[in-house]
């Protein structure tokens, strides 16, 4: 099975997100900052990880950054999920190692439509 | 509604876009064409079949037609129909087309343009190995405003999320106000739209190379989807190749296209000779001594 770890502040999101996820077969954990996300990943690499932006203690993009100096960090497939829908916003995201990015709202179709396109599930 | 308008708004609807509607969907019929209703000032769906029955105004009739349609599209929808065209038609067409140097490609049932854009970006991907080529993708759509969505290439972020990878969308595209994304210029001076109905005489469109006739042929009852595919045979080069939708086949409905081996979804003319036709059964050899 594979796992992953849905990174968000709102608890209302994390529900939604492990809704599809669950149904993707997917296992999941939650984090609600990137602070506890990197603490997860440290103990186990998740196979995907859904990362919001804007959260307090350690925001997305400084958990992304910081995962991906670690080692075995490489090896996470990284969805950015996040209100932040510019130009800017998604280029940052890109270089600084995420492979995928959805801007909310999003909806189950997003999700599997962008997990196929990686690879991580099936068409 | 009565059953003699429903019966009106069906024939009518079916003779103008092929699109079969039988009485269970009766509440699509209201759904849809009570905004047309209201947009030619008429109470209700009674009162828009009797200005149909009176007047026959040729807008009025395009606008029913149009209303019943379905024109969901995704970018690379399928995924795979892309694939195929990206790793097995355009090697091929490099070869075959090398003295030509031209290929051309056709999106009947074109949508909002999406399937025709992402041709174009895939040509864009593989630009290095088609220097001095000339490459026409040609989108044609029964609705007059799907045909002025595509031609725009602008796209809700909704839109643009599902089957477009976020590198073509930073890549292809610019953001228009907060949360629209319109194709860019050199993407879409690739793609040509215009109006154009599956039913009639093309006229002169020419001869393709790949027909994508994909999710619209699955509205139409049996001679429907006979005439419209034996329509397309005629356009399509000897050697051409059709993609149809996921849920839509040649087999039982014409003989004039047959699938192509170990490649679904893909169907070529069933004279066609060359390189993927099957191999021949071996001639009977007479015992050796
Ligand atoms: C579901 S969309 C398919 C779009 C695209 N080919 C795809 O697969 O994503 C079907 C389209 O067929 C168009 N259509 C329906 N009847 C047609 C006809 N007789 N001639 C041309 N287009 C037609 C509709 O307007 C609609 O945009």
């Amino acid at each position: 099975m594979k796992s992953c770890l849905i990174v968000d502040d709102s608890r209302v999101i994390r529900k939604v997100a492990r809704q599809i996820f669950d149904t993707l077969g997917f296992s999941c954990e939650e984090a609600e900052d990137g602070k506890v996300a990197h603490a997860a990943c440290l103990k186990k690499m998740p196979d995907v990880i859904l990362l919001d932006w804007n959260m307090p203690v350690m925001n997305g993009i400084e958990f992304l950054r910081a995962l991906r100096r670690e080692p075995g960090g490489q090896t996470p497939v990284v969805v950015f999920c996040t209100t932040e829908n510019d130009l800017n916003h998604i280029q940052e995201a890109l270089t600084s190692g995420a492979n995928e990015y959805i801007m909310k709202p999003f909806d189950a179709d997003i999700v599997r439509s962008k997990l196929s396109q990686l690879g991580v599930i099936e068409a | 509604m009565k059953p003699e308008d429903f019966d009106l708004f069906s024939v009518l609807v079916k003779q103008r876009s092929g699109l079969v509607l039988t009485r269970d969907k009766a509440y699509l019929l209201e759904s849809r064409l009570t905004p047309v209703a209201r947009k030619w000032n008429l109470k209700t769906l009674d009162d828009l079949a009797q200005s149909v029955r009176a007047k026959r105004d040729e807008t009025m009739l395009r606008d029913i037609t149009e209303a019943m349609t379905t024109n969901e599209s995704f970018f690379f929808r399928d995924q795979k129909p892309f694939d195929q065209f990206r790793q097995v038609l355009l090697p091929q067409l490099l070869k075959s087309r090398a003295a030509k140097r031209q290929i051309r490609i056709w999106s009947a049932a074109a949508s909002s343009g999406q399937e025709a854009y992402s041709l174009a970006i895939i040509l864009n991907e593989e630009a290095a190995k088609l220097q001095g080529w000339k490459v026409d993708i040609f989108g044609t759509d029964l609705s007059a405003e799907m045909v002025e969505r595509a031609k725009s290439g602008i796209y809700s972020q909704f839109e643009v999320q599902r089957g477009l990878p976020v590198t073509f969308l930073v890549k292809y595209f610019q953001q228009v106000g907060t949360d629209r994304w319109q194709v860019k210029d050199n993407i879409r001076q690739m793609v040509q739209f215009r109006e154009g109905n599956l039913l009639t005489d093309f006229g002169p469109i020419g001869t393709f190379d790949i027909v994508y006739c994909r999710n619209v042929l699955i509205y139409f009852d049996q001679p429907t989807k006979t005439r419209v595919l034996e329509a397309i045979s005629k356009v399509l080069t000897p050697d051409g190749t059709l993609f149809l939708g996921g849920a839509e086949t040649v087999l039982g409905v014409t003989e004039k296209f047959k699938p192509l081996e170990n490649e679904r979804g893909l169907y070529v003319l069933t004279g066609r000779t060359g390189a993927t036709a099957p191999v021949p059964p071996a001639p009977f050899q007479a015992a050796t001594v």
